[in-house]
């Protein structure tokens, strides 16, 4: 097992130099001179210059590539242009709310997925089958930033049961501990903070949530139906085991391994979904501060943030497929 | 085979009815200018914020402008983000896996490790990064959405391709002379159609809804742009007052979606023998 977390980890250094490669060669074709944003349109040409030299640019690209890299490797991205904050420290502090925000809707989207695709299996061509993989359909169909917008005009402006927007409410003190408003408020113990905070993650939980929701329960009930075909199920019902034996014993251990990598695999498109959600919901996450650093070409914000989130994502499949080959001996070849 | 996949086809249900949706969405592109009843984009400051009615369908916007008229012209640019951004795609990663696969070694190594990078950025990210470098826009949008896509199609020749190049009429092609780009477009590209048609399907629904998020974001189509995404964005700003401006640009963006993600489907289990029902 350990020589094969090893190999996996051993074969992600050219990605992720690749990634960093990537990040580096797009910043270098942005349009514009940095220098010359830096100063502002007054600038003259000679600090321009004298700037360009301080910052590296007048450098051939592969030693401004080993700069980058070397940057990279400290988190040191420099200043962002527009609130002279270290770069690194914006997206630190954006990063806890898109997680968790993240995992109330995988939480959520689990929760009702894997029941619905049993049920879906068990049942196949039933009513309940056949109206749950249409939701499922739409689901798929449904753009997370629309779902996002009838939640919230529903249950936010018409019914009032969950709060507007944002992440904790105006009268509410929490004090920082991690960053992640959830454990700081059980770490504090304040009660009150993190039903508040619950309260504003659920309505994005369930737009962000949507997607994976049915895609998981698309996968739950295909990989449920082919173990259930399988001869050693027909042997144990040809044992006389009761149905519910077989399929809670027998078919549905195996039948969630592939679920478990989809699950997995989720990461990314969470990442996507969360950008918009925490648009519609103006919640403080990477997803903003991706859009408005784009919007005001902010590139010390943009390659922090565009690193750590494929960074994460690279670790996270890792960690899918580790856990894959932990749950399923045969993948360890 | 084509007869046998067209009898599959037409005993899906759901593919007939993402058939059929799509076609409409087809029509009304086409002969939008006959059928919207009003101009997407002149502003009238007398009909502001109405509500649906038999004068205006589904209500009018914060300018004037009729709702029913805009999601028609919209149509327009929902179809082309998804036919562009498919296209780019599908040309880029084709010709990538079809040389990766072809000539084998570094160059398949090169590619392959390419598109590995490529696929661990999350896909909205990576389309937001090409816009920082192209500037936001509508048809950046899409160039930037065609290239995120790029890689899956690159992996699924490629992996066709492996396949097919050592049957027995590829080498005999290749005994009679055949040039390796004749090989490549007329014996290989041809056999490894069947999973690119079916992902080409489901790419254009996910590539629409990518560019009514570029849009939505404010980095796809500008004002006054009659985009599915701006136009929802837009809306949001009279969520309480007036809930249809955010409403049925949402509802186009998911159907349309859907015809898309139904054929794609029905597609799939038509084209896959293993999976027909005799």
């Amino acid at each position: 097992m350990l020589e094969y977390i090893i190999k996996r980890v051993v074969a992600l250094i050219p990605v992720l130099l690749g990634i960093t490669l990537l990040v580096f060669l797009a910043m270098h074709f942005v349009p514009g001179d940095v220098a010359q944003t830096l100063i502002g349109e007054k600038g003259g040409h000679e600090e321009v210059v004298k700037l360009r030299h301080e910052l590296g640019l007048d450098r051939p690209i592969y030693v401004q590539y080993g700069l980058f890299l070397e940057h990279a490797m400290t988190g040191n991205f420099g200043l962002s242009y527009q609130t002279l904050e270290p770069a690194t420290s914006m997206v630190m502090g954006a990063f806890p709310v898109t997680i968790q925000l993240s995992f109330v809707a995988i939480l959520f989207s689990i929760l009702i997925a894997i029941p619905a695709g049993i049920i879906a299996a068990v049942r196949q061509y039933s009513v309940f089958d056949n109206v749950l993989m249409g939701g499922a359909v739409l689901g798929i169909s449904m753009p997370v930033f629309w779902t996002g917008v009838l939640l919230m005009m529903l249950f936010s402006l018409r019914l009032h049961w969950f709060p507007f927007t944002g992440i904790v409410s105006n009268g509410i003190s929490l004090r920082t501990v991690t960053g992640f408003q959830l454990l700081d408020a059980l770490i504090t113990g304040n009660w009150r903070a993190f039903g508040d905070v619950l309260r504003h993650l659920v309505l994005p939980g369930i737009a962000l949530g949507a997607l994976p929701m049915a895609i998981i329960a698309r996968m739950m009930r295909s990989s449920l139906l082919e173990v259930l075909g399988k001869d050693y199920v027909n042997t144990a019902r040809a044992k006389g085991i009761r149905e519910r034996v077989v399929i809670w014993k027998h078919a549905l251990r195996n039948a969630l391994l592939p679920v478990v990598t989809v699950v997995g695999l989720q990461f990314g498109n969470l990442l996507c979904g969360a950008i918009l959600t925490e648009t519609v919901f103006a919640m403080p996450g990477i997803g903003r501060l991706a859009v408005t650093s784009i919007l005001f070409r902010d590139y010390p914000v943009v390659e922090a943030l565009v690193l750590f989130t494929a960074l994460a994502v690279v670790v996270v499949n890792l960690l899918v497929d580790v856990s894959y080959a932990y749950v399923d001996p045969r993948i360890r070849y | 085979m084509l007869a046998i996949t067209i009898k599959q086809f037409l005993r899906s249900k759901a593919g007939i009815v993402g058939f059929a949706i799509l076609f409409i969405v087809l029509i009304l592109a086409a002969f939008a200018a006959y059928i919207a009843p009003y101009s997407p984009i002149d502003q009238n400051f007398t009909q502001q914020l109405l509500g649906p009615s038999a004068h205006h369908f589904m209500g009018t916007d914060r300018y004037g402008r009729d709702i029913f008229s805009r999601i028609v012209y919209g149509t327009r640019y929902a179809l082309l983000s998804g036919l562009l951004a498919d296209g780019v795609a599908l040309g880029i990663g084709c010709l990538l896996g079809l040389i990766g696969a072809f000539y084998g070694g570094w160059w398949d190594f090169a590619i392959m490790r390419g598109v590995d990078v490529m696929m661990a950025f999350p896909y909205l990210l990576l389309a937001m990064l090409t816009i920082a470098i192209l500037g936001p826009g509508l048809i950046n949008a899409m160039i930037a959405i065609g290239i995120v896509y790029a890689p899956q199609y690159a992996r699924i020749l490629r992996s066709s391709v492996l396949s097919i190049k050592e049957n027995d009429y590829v080498t005999a092609a290749r005994a009679m002379g055949a040039s390796d780009l004749r090989i490549m477009l007329q014996h290989i590209s041809l056999n490894a159609m069947a999973p690119i048609i079916v992902q080409a399907t489901l790419t254009a629904g996910a590539a629409i809804i990518e560019a009514a998020g570029l849009g939505f974001l404010g980095l796809g189509a500008q004002p006054p742009t009659p985009e599915w995404g701006a136009m929802l964005s837009g809306g949001r700003d009279f969520m309480l007052s007036a809930p249809w401006i955010a409403t049925f640009p949402g509802l186009a963006i998911a159907a349309t979606v859907l015809g898309f993600n139904l054929l794609g489907d029905a597609l799939r289990d038509a084209l896959d023998p293993t999976l027909h029902r005799h």
